[in-house]
């Protein structure tokens, strides 16, 4: 049950997404979102789509996971677009009560579905083309300039790491002590909420147990092995840029310009 | 009488991923009450899965498993009712220890039996009893033994349900060669008193030569021996070819057969192998 989890999974590969340096993806992420949500017609948002289905498509994932990931909030999606249909003003077309269904509400709905879509295939491409590792590690070299600021950057890039790092392992471990629970009797499929809730005490006391000793031991191994924080420690793989993320970031260029310009020359829709 | 049979058992893992892998391929055996089967096999032969869907924590994909003649997947509802009647102890059983007490812990199977307050003190003491611990020890908290005790509280909790077939995946690994012994000769007593099966899972073939009235030999999913220890621990070649061995002594007494020396090539234990010299040296008058 723990493994149908598809958001923040990696999932290794070659293509020309996964070879471009993570620094400049997380960047061009932030970029694509900042678009995303600067697209006010139709002819802008349709460039965006283009753009994050040609992305998506590069990466060379399958577009079963990218459903997956969908899968996880599809609730949201409903829930919002439904609240934005009788948000809009002007001319109702159809009424019941005080719900009022207007031309910009429909719109406004369209526009906040394929952009929550787009932001998740967009943000899971990210992630199911750059280990966890790639990831800190680019994250440390992106915040490296608050250390002027005295923030503790190395440091939090190596938390998330370790963090990333256990989540299988931890989530191993709650497998194997649900089977062994199980094979005491215990059940975990009856009853009311307050019973299923006691029924997890035999499996969250030994996992918790078993993640504190980890996290000892992980500090022995780390201090047996001279580790002192980001202090004077060098990298054995060394973040270049390349022709890969040339053409990625001029690629994004591209899109960002036709985006820009449609906002400027065609009247917002919403 | 046969008392659990697996028919056809196959299960793979991940199907339709690029991980996908068979971890056992259409297994078939039948266990008599009171048999202790020793099952051997190389790392991810596929022994965990099996001992698995024995008591169905996982349940196959295809094949069935009989007990008492009835398939156990015949009412999945009832599946826990299974559970009692099968036991299973997990490699380092020591991690799922979490009540209070140890003795809390011991009554946690006997509990979800829903056995009544007096039967469970009964038998909490008694697999306490069984496993070397004191009751001294029944009023600590768990997570306060040392390493062996935590693995005999982790035991008996199993025991407590009164299985009728006890499961025993590697319950020596990572013990001091005392307590291996004496955990050893503890389930041995335990298995002679209530006269159930059991099934051995373990690496150390000097434990299963002790043991086990059945070998059960798997590599690779599939089910490649099943004979008495004196006829699959002969087999020396085809077991190193599956990255097992024989035990040391085994492998001593064949290597003295080889030498042209006129030795039973079924030697299990030092014991047998001391009486098998002696006896030869007497008929070859050097004693």
């Amino acid at each position: 049950m723990t493994r149908d989890i598809a958001l923040g999974q990696f999932v290794p590969g070659k293509g020309i997404v996964h070879r471009t340096d993570p620094r400049v993806k997380i960047l061009l992420l932030i970029a694509y979102i900042t678009l995303i949500f600067c697209s006010f017609n139709f002819v802008s948002l349709g460039i965006i789509t283009a753009a994050v289905v040609t992305v998506i498509a590069l990466s060379g994932v399958s577009f079963k996971l990218y459903f997956k990931s969908l899968k996880v909030i599809i609730f949201i999606v409903i829930i919002t677009s439904l609240l934005n249909m009788f948000y809009g003003t002007g001319e109702p077309i159809w009424q019941l009560g005080f719900l009022k269904l207007t031309m910009s509400g429909i719109y406004r709905a369209i526009f906040v579905t394929v952009r929550i879509i787009l932001l998740i295939l967009i943000s899971s491409c990210l992630t199911f083309t750059t280990s966890p590792t790639d990831l800190t590690d680019a994250i440390e070299r992106l915040m490296s300039p608050l250390k002027v600021f005295r923030v503790k950057v190395h440091e939090i890039a190596m938390m998330m790491t370790i963090a990333l790092r256990f989540v299988p392992t931890l989530l191993e471990e709650t497998d194997k002590i649900m089977a062994a629970q199980k094979a005491r009797g215990a059940d975990m499929e009856s009853g009311g909420l307050i019973k299923k809730v006691k029924a997890m005490t035999p499996i969250l006391i030994p996992l918790f147990v078993s993640a504190f000793r980890r996290a000892y031991d992980l500090a022995t191994a780390m201090e047996c092995r001279c580790y002192k924080g980001g202090e004077g420690r060098t990298r054995m793989k060394s973040l270049h840029i390349g022709k890969t993320d040339i053409i990625g970031i001029v690629f994004s260029a591209l899109v960002l310009t036709g985006v820009v310009l449609c906002d400027v020359f065609i009247l917002p829709i919403i | 009488m046969s008392i659990l049979e697996a028919r056809n058992l196959s299960y793979t893992y991940g199907v339709g991923t690029p991980f996908e892998k068979a971890a056992v391929k259409n297994l078939s055996l039948s266990v008599n009450e009171g048999e202790v089967i020793g099952v051997i096999g190389h790392t991810g032969s596929g022994k965990s899965t099996f001992v698995q869907m024995l008591n169905g924590l996982i349940k196959p994909q295809s094949g069935q498993v009989f007990f008492d003649g009835v398939d156990i997947w015949s009412k999945p509802k009832e599946i826990r009712k299974i559970r009692f009647k099968i036991g299973m102890v997990f490699q380092y059983p020591e991690y799922q220890l979490f009540d209070e007490t140890v003795y809390q812990d011991i009554s946690f199977g006997p509990k979800n039996k829903g056995l009544p307050e007096k039967e469970i003190d009964r038998i909490v003491r008694k697999s306490a009893k069984f496993v070397g611990l004191s009751d001294r020890l029944l009023k600590q908290s768990p997570f306060d033994l040392s390493g062996g005790e935590k693995r005999r509280a982790a035991i008996a909790g199993v025991i407590a349900m009164d299985p009728d077939v006890l499961v025993l995946d590697e319950p020596t690994a990572g013990l001091d060669p005392k307590g291996r012994d004496l955990l050893l000769s503890q389930i041995m007593q335990y298995h002679r008193e209530r006269k159930n099966t059991i099934f051995f899972v373990s690496h150390s073939m000097e434990d299963i030569a002790r043991i086990a009235d059945r070998v059960l030999v798997m590599n690779g999913g599939v089910l490649e021996m099943l004979d008495t220890p004196k006829k699959v621990f002969s087999q020396a070649e085809k077991l190193e070819s599956m990255g097992l061995r024989v035990p040391q002594i085994t492998k001593i007494m064949l290597a003295l057969k080889d030498m042209g020396y006129d030795i039973d090539e079924g030697i299990l234990t030092v014991e047998q192998a001391f009486v098998e010299i002696v006896s030869l040296l007497k008929k070859e008058g050097k004693i």
